[in-house]
């Protein structure tokens, strides 16, 4: 891909600066793109991640353009839904995935239908931008990565980077795209940093990176399970497994080839999602290889997802649910010996 | 206004007969007797406000200025209705007329309507966004965070409540205990006006307050319109169960079109004749768009998966 050349000796930021940058920029470039949300102004420094620093957001661009909403979700999703169809780009921050579900009649129903129910009428490009994932003992509510719950319902984009670089290029696209686009943030990953050009660059969507090069067993990921596959790789490596990682980066769009290509040459599957295992991503990966190409596998497909309980609080039962390195490398292992 | 409401009660008489006589699927929701609300509102805005509707939508559409012809055709389920034989009755929109679209879920158009009237204030037009919405509605979250949201910043939107006195069988009284749906916009500190709604002028007359106060930046008013919907909730409702007939022929005596047309024939306004004259005009359109529609291509299976993205993959 041709991020890695690109990616050559930049200088280094945080995925939540690499997010916030792209933002800037695009509303530097494009005077409809703004941003909505809750305390996105001041709280914080600026946000409730402190993705938007008041020195870059609220006193750059002003109140207009850096909207604090009332704790309303329906109404300003829905109001971003209506302002996209009218000609601007909002950008609509929800803190926790979890909270969208006072809101999914205007995420599902709405956003993500308008254009097909009206026959291609109408755009809705409009970016909603949220936090996902475990490991801070937030329990059951600020918790969730829920992902999937997007890519199943059609007219949604789904994107969920890893690295900092990825956040950059993939929210710059989801800016620019015409299409409503659901954009996930781990949180976990907000303070990880890497190379990040400091020029805007755009991302494509529907391209699976190759995150690290491997022969002998396939693992596809998202978000932090790239980099704990990554680190669960290293390990493998010590013991003679040698771990091909790839990250689709956009679920919808989805690059199919890709990973099917990679089974190709290894014949061995393991999916590393921090979703819910039942009807998600992983369980998607899965079907598709088996559908298309299920002549290609040397063995079972593994799934190392949360397994079907809600996140608990206690850091010790919290770590029993969440795909570990341990569980990566177990899994890892089992295909190899299947 | 005569001549909308008249077009508005031949199409919808028309589409209901084709519906019962098996020509058209799906479902329909009838605003037969409601003619006056969504005409008394829509003679106020320019082409380039925009409206959100409701399932009972169909009357705001005609006086929108949606085409019969490509609204026919949509209920035909054709290639050259307004949304290509993807929306039906149900979820009609013509972007081209600033009608911005009907929901199938109740209040879920309310918050677009607030969406526009940011993007209109954010632009710096004059232009004003409507949310057309039912009693049932005004109970949704959608319609309070909405009212609140546009309220607190001041946009350029009206919310006309539809009250037909009906949530589908539930009776307005027995879900909202304030006598006025309208005495909700003191909650949000804007300002709240109750017309009859089975009165065009009337409701011309509140619309044109709350649409001109939009327009001059003031922020926007809940206009409640009382009136009241003759047939069921939908085809084939079965509404003796939970209302009279002499209830509704107590409505049906206080016709919007009836009224208008009994008034200006007083008034010396217009004669008996140019109103016969536009029932047949009227008439003749309605069937002319009915020939369109069966004549109008139905659409390719194929084109089931066009549409979804603006981009090519679904």
């Amino acid at each position: 891909m041709g991020s890695k050349v690109m990616t050559q000796g930049s200088r280094e930021i945080t995925f939540k600066e690499a997010v916030g940058e792209a933002m800037a920029q695009e509303m530097e470039r494009d005077g409809r793109v703004f941003l909505m949300g809750e305390d996105l102004q001041v709280f914080y420094g600026g946000g409730p991640m402190g993705v938007t620093p008041a020195e870059k957001f609220f006193k750059r661009f002003g109140p207009e353009r850096v909207r604090d909403t009332p704790i309303s979700e329906t109404a300003f999703i829905g109001a971003g839904v209506g302002a996209a169809i009218c000609g601007m780009k909002p950008i609509v921050e929800l803190m926790f995935v979890d909270f969208f579900g006072v809101a999914m009649d205007q995420i599902y129903n709405q956003a993500a239908k308008i254009r097909y129910m009206f026959g291609g009428q109408g755009k809705v490009p409009m970016v909603l931008r949220t936090t996902i994932g475990a490991g801070f003992s937030f329990a059951a509510h600020h918790s969730q990565s829920l992902y999937s719950i997007f890519m199943h319902v059609p007219g949604l984009k789904v994107v969920v980077p890893s690295t900092p670089y990825d956040a950059k290029g993939l929210l710059i696209s989801a800016i620019r795209d015409e299409d409503p686009v659901m954009f996930f943030e781990h949180k976990g990953l907000y303070p990880t940093k890497g190379p990040v050009p400091e020029a805007e660059y755009a991302i494509p969507f529907g391209q699976t990176e190759i995150k690290r090069k491997g022969k002998d067993v396939t693992i596809v990921a998202t978000a932090m399970m790239v980099q704990k596959s990554l680190k669960a790789a290293e390990q493998l490596q010590s013991e003679g497994i040698n771990v091909e990682i790839l990250d689709p980066r956009t679920l919808v769009p989805l690059d199919k080839k890709t990973i099917i290509e990679s089974v190709k040459k290894t014949s061995r599957l393991v999916i590393v999602d921090e979703d819910y295992e039942r009807c998600g991503f992983a369980s998607e990966i899965s079907a598709i290889v088996a559908d298309e190409a299920f002549d290609l596998l040397d063995g079972p497909i593994k799934r190392v997802a949360t397994p079907n309980v809600p996140i608990p609080f206690a850091p010790v039962l919290e770590k029993a649910v969440i795909p570990s390195e341990d569980k990566i490398v177990e899994a890892v292992k089992q295909v190899v010996r299947a | 206004m005569y001549r909308q409401m008249v077009t508005i009660r031949t199409f919808e008489r028309k589409v209901n007969e084709l519906f019962k006589n098996g020509t058209l699927v799906g479902d329909l929701h009838l605003s037969i007797g409601e003619e006056a609300v969504s005409v008394g509102v829509c003679s106020n805005l320019r082409k380039v406000d925009t409206i959100n509707v409701t399932h009972r939508g169909h009357g705001h559409c005609i006086a929108k200025g949606v085409d019969l012809n490509r609204m026919m055709a949509e209920f035909f389920a054709k290639r050259n209705g307004i949304c290509k034989g993807k929306g039906g009755s149900m979820h009609i929109a013509d972007l081209s007329v600033g009608m911005l679209g009907a929901s199938g879920i109740v209040g879920g158009g309310i918050p677009h309507a607030v969406g526009a009237a940011l993007a209109f204030k954010m632009k710096k037009t004059d232009q004003v966004a409507v949310a057309f919405f039912g009693d049932g509605a005004s109970n949704q979250g959608a319609f309070h965070e909405s009212v609140n949201l546009a309220a607190i910043w001041s946009l350029p939107v009206v919310f006309v409540c539809e009250n037909n006195q009906f949530a589908e069988a539930t009776r307005v009284s027995t879900v909202v205990l304030v006598k006025n749906i309208a005495d909700r916009a003191a909650a949000y500190g804007i300002p709240g006006m109750v017309v009859d709604g089975m009165n065009v002028l009337s409701v011309y007359k509140g619309a044109k307050e709350a649409v001109e106060r939009a327009r001059e930046g003031k922020g926007p008013t809940l206009l409640e319109c009382k009136t009241y919907r003759y047939e069921g909730h939908e085809i084939g409702d079965p509404w003796e169960l939970y209302r009279s007939k002499t209830e509704v022929e107590t409505w049906e005596g206080k016709d919007p079109i009836d009224t208008l047309r009994r008034t200006m024939i007083d008034g010396k306004l217009a004669s008996e004749l140019q109103f016969d004259a536009v029932n047949r005009d009227v008439a003749n359109l309605i069937d002319s768009a009915v020939e369109f529609a069966k004549a109008s291509p139905s659409p390719e299976p194929r084109e089931a998966f066009e549409d979804v993205f603006v981009s090519p993959y679904y």
